[in-house]
């Protein structure tokens, strides 16, 4: 894998396969899905962050004209606690259940609590307002180390802490403790000349995507239900919705429509299963969507935290030790990405003694929900500033102090894995010799800042056929939802086998009854698992038009070889046929040609970043400007350039809006006082420069051509990066998300 | 809810169409008329995704009533390509990959077509007041504004 490879269609830049319908409004998503007789669903949200629900009574509702049915957790099986593994680890049933339509407590503002199938939007929404349900009201915990205090009001009252593999006996907030453990830290922090220590706190944050949740549901007495809707994984929906119904899974069709952006809150189910059960009730099709103060309030985030880093280094700059105390916010049920979030801090060095402590912590907040690399973001805040105040401590560039720490091949991470081969150092030192970096940037309340970021990435299983046509194309069939560009990312890996054009291939996302089974579009896994199975699955097609090349000939298949697109007899005969030519001929050999790939990759290779950016700070208005911002990353093989490059430039600006503007603001009571896009600022184009990209290739040895995941990895650095930004400019360590005008102002002491 | 008659030449087509008053004209257009091109993000026209071009002018139909856009001329996405063939700007988002998920894109596409109608030399710094009112969640922008722009350069010399 180390010698450049040449290809002809992977590294090139073709149009997608869905450009025209994407900008000729043709392209239908969840929303604009339109079928006969359709009934319009609306959800009834708890107003209350905490409370007991003590009766529900929809009698007035069921009266009012129009409505055809009404469900309530009543209307769900029993969920008894036991577990479900939906493919992305256990998950206990009941709070999947409660998180649908709430049971005994509803845990968090905005928590589904009834809703109604009408004739009409407008009159399912009166409708909602008519259920009348008393609730006797709890105190909310809104704070994850509140929460965490022997005396919080308890979220669950049989939640118990687990611990390293203990349980507790008495019911905590506190759902579960990991820890990381590698060397001797106590040591390591003793052979140190600089140890520094911090806290950090980062606030809930949402995905944003611009497109509500959507669910239209059919069910057919012969017990067939299918459902259309914009999702991260249509597989993925149906074994929720097959685990939530207690329905056959076999019995469950999942029809994805386009998607409007996801970045991880497009996996989880809301109101699919409601629409379902809606559906079941009124035996009409019936629809459902969120508006975006239900899809603020009502589904799921990323957690805040409350972090502490401590790292130590001798005066030649070498990192001696390193501690974390990871304290993430789960929401209302278990499983916020803390794990994920202790895999990735410290993951780009070569630490010898390290320990990380990481806590899922329930609070009265939506279940939360994974966000672009989910946890490591929150963690890399806190690492990626200590270690920047260490190299300033030591007079050391603080590229120069990543360079002589960073991780390399053989290297082993604390929580267990050795790397393969990785391109961290390379994304290092591709910042270094960036004419960014060696620009003037002295100006008074100007400073620079930089910071590196790790994610895993992940494999699961895919699956790809590939139907052969006459005139020498292919129709690919995948199950993974296009959300930036993966249907020319896919189709280029099985043009490149068959020595077509990426043109030549038509690929389309299908329902769950069309194709393989096939994990969600998320943990970057969509190019490199996804188009691994189109590698395969191309590799098929090649074998049997092989065989059919030798049929012609009547020579051995062993006599064949393919090569640019073209079937040769290597021995005796002098024949030749083109790919295209042979596909007319499919017929006369045999009949058609169709090939399969499905994979289960173990390899998914590590992605790594480094950031630079400059930024101004107003030190009257609070405001920090960002005026350059340049982002290396190492994609492995970059397959199709561009949607590479838009990959790190949304990512990094999701990560500017983290840093600088995002947060959900709570009031006393848990209610969330600015769920609109006017009041959670995400960044517009007014707020930003040009994102720079340089894209570094390491290939990743568990892929045929080499691909790493590269969706996740650029959000991670940008808090970070321009935090250490801020410090050059002003001389002030913010250690609070976002660093908005506000905390900015307060810390530099201007209020 | 009483219906009113209302009159409106859409994408070059006539509609005269009974409508709730409370209806906005992106309800209209998406659930009466069936032009789903246009999207609905936030209902409250911060996000500018619904963007529709009435009498010349980018405005959010969120948060239009339908009932006063009576006797107007629209223009939606579906009626930006002519003849089969996409406007340059349709064309200048598909080439620079000026989107991700596509959902932002018709409103995008449709601000930018209005601002290039009305002056298409403008510098970056102009185009990104311009199209201020426009959220993508997927690109960071960088793209999108070298589709406008390239597009912005095909007007201006082939005008």
């Amino acid at each position: 894998m180390s010698e450049k490879k040449e290809y002809k269609v992977i590294g090139t830049r073709p149009i997608r396969h869905d450009g025209v319908d994407k900008v000729t409004g043709r392209a239908l998503y969840g929303a604009d899905f339109q079928i006969a007789g359709l009934l319009h669903g609306r959800v009834l949200r708890s107003p209350h962050a905490h409370a007991r629900i003590v009766s529900i009574d929809t009698s007035r509702a069921e009266a009012y004209p129009g409505v055809k049915g009404i469900v309530t957790a009543q209307d769900l099986p029993d969920p008894a606690d036991k577990v479900a593994d939906l493919g992305e680890g256990a998950v206990n049933l009941k709070y999947l259940c409660d998180n649908i339509l709430a049971r005994d407590k509803v845990l968090y503002k905005g928590h589904a609590v009834a809703a109604v199938a009408a004739t009409s939007p407008h009159i399912a929404e009166e409708a909602c307002t008519l259920i009348d349900v008393a609730y006797e009201v709890l105190p909310p915990v809104l704070e994850v180390r509140q929460a965490m205090e022997p005396d919080a009001p308890l979220l669950h009252e049989n939640l118990k802490t687990t611990s390293l593999g203990e349980t507790a006996d008495e019911p905590s907030n506190v759902a579960s403790h990991l820890q990381y453990k590698k060397g001797a830290p106590e040591k390591g922090f003793a052979e140190a000349d600089v140890v520094i220590e911090r806290e950090f706190v980062t606030g809930t944050v949402h995905q944003g995507y611009i497109e509500p949740h959507n669910a239209t549901a059919l069910y057919n007495p012969d017990g067939h239900l299918t459902i259309w809707c914009s999702t991260q994984g249509a597989f993925t929906v149906r074994e929720q919705v097959a685990e939530i119904l207690q329905y056959p899974i076999s019995k469950i069709k999942v029809v994805p429509m386009e998607i409007g952006g996801g970045f991880g809150g497009k996996i989880s189910v809301y109101i699919k299963p409601v629409a379902a059960l809606l559906a079941m009730k009124t035996g009409k099709p019936v629809k459902v969507l969120m508006n975006r103060t239900d899809v603020f309030e009502g589904t799921g985030p990323t957690p805040a935290s409350y972090i502490r880093v401590k790292m130590g280094a001798t005066k030649a700059g070498k990192v001696t030790a390193a501690e974390a105390y990871l304290a993430f916010e789960a929401g209302a049920y278990p499983g916020s990405p803390v794990g994920p979030g202790a895999m990735c801090i410290f993951a780009p060095y070569n630490i010898e003694n390290v320990l990380i402590d990481g806590y899922d912590v329930v609070v009265n907040k939506p279940k939360t929900a994974p966000y672009r690399a989910p946890g490591a973001t929150n963690a890399a805040f806190g690492s990626e500033t200590i270690l920047d105040e260490l190299a300033e401590r030591l007079e050391i560039d603080p590229l120069e102090i990543r360079l002589m720490n960073g991780a390399k091949e053989g290297d082993r991470r604390a929580d267990g894995p050795i790397y393969p081969r990785i391109g961290y150092i390379e994304t290092v030192e591709a910042a270094k010799q960036h004419p960014h970096y060696a620009a003037p940037n002295g100006k008074k309340h100007h400073g620079r800042g930089v910071a590196s970021g790790f994610w895993f990435n992940i494999g699961l299983e895919s699956s790809v056929t590939i139907n052969v046509n006459v005139d020498g194309t292919i129709n690919l069939v995948e199950g993974s939802t296009d959300i930036g560009g993966t249907r020319a990312s896919i189709a280029m890996q099985a043009a490149e086998v068959l020595g077509i054009p990426a043109e030549s291939v038509n690929p389309s996302v299908v329902d769950t009854n069309s194709v393989g089974y096939t994990a969600v579009t998320g943990g970057s896994r969509t190019t490199y698992a996804t188009g691994y199975a189109a590698y395969e699955a191309a590799q098929d097609v090649k074998r049997q038009m092989i065989a059919r090349a030798a049929k012609l000939w009547e020579v051995d298949e062993a006599n064949v070889q393919f090569a640019d697109g073209e079937f040769s007899c290597i021995n005796g005969k002098e024949e030749q046929i083109s790919f295209r030519d042979l596909c007319a001929r499919l017929g006369e050999t045999g009949g058609p040609v169709v090939g399969s790939g499905t994979v289960n990759p173990g390899g998914a290779g590590g992605a790594f970043a480094t950031h630079v950016v400059d930024v101004e700070v107003d030190e009257e208005t609070g405001k920090v400007e960002i005026l350059r911002y340049t982002a290396t990353q190492d994609a492995g093989k970059a397959i199709h350039p561009s949607y590479v490059e838009g990959q790190i430039q949304g990512g990094v600006v999701q990560g500017i809006g983290w840093a600088l503007n995002e947060e959900y603001i709570y009031d006393a009571e848990g209610t969330m006082t600015n769920a609109s896009f006017l009041d959670y600022r995400m960044p517009t184009c007014l707020d930003l420069p040009m994102i720079d990209t340089v894209i570094v290739e390491v290939p990743n040895p568990g892929h045929p051509y080499g691909v790493r995941g590269v969706g996740e990895v650029p959000i991670i650095p940008p808090p970070a990066a321009i935090a250490n930004a801020i410090y050059d400019a002003v001389g002030i360590r913010m250690t609070e998300l976002p660093m908005s005008p506000e905390r900015l102002l307060k810390a530099i002491g201007t209020i | 809810m009483a219906k009113h008659p209302v009159s409106l030449t859409v994408n070059g087509d006539e509609h005269d169409l009974l409508i709730e008053p409370r209806k906005t004209l992106l309800a209209v257009l998406r659930d009466t008329i069936g032009l789903t091109g246009t999207k609905e993000g936030c209902s409250t026209g911060d996000c500018g995704a619904c963007t529709v071009i009435v009498e010349g002018k980018a405005v959010t139909s969120c948060m239009v009533l339908g009932v006063t856009a009576a006797g107007k001329e629209i223009t939606t996405i579906e009626g930006l390509a002519s003849d089969g063939a996409l406007h340059p700007v349709q064309r200048a988002f598909i080439e620079t990959g000026g989107y991700q998920c596509g959902f932002c894109t018709p409103g995008f596409i449709i601000a930018a077509k209005a601002l290039l109608d009305e002056n298409p030399a403008r510098t970056e710094e102009e185009f990104r007041h311009a199209l201020g009112g426009n959220i993508c969640r997927c690109t960071g922008y960088t793209k999108i504004l070298e589709a406008v722009m390239q597009a912005a350069e095909e007007i201006r010399t082939t005008a």
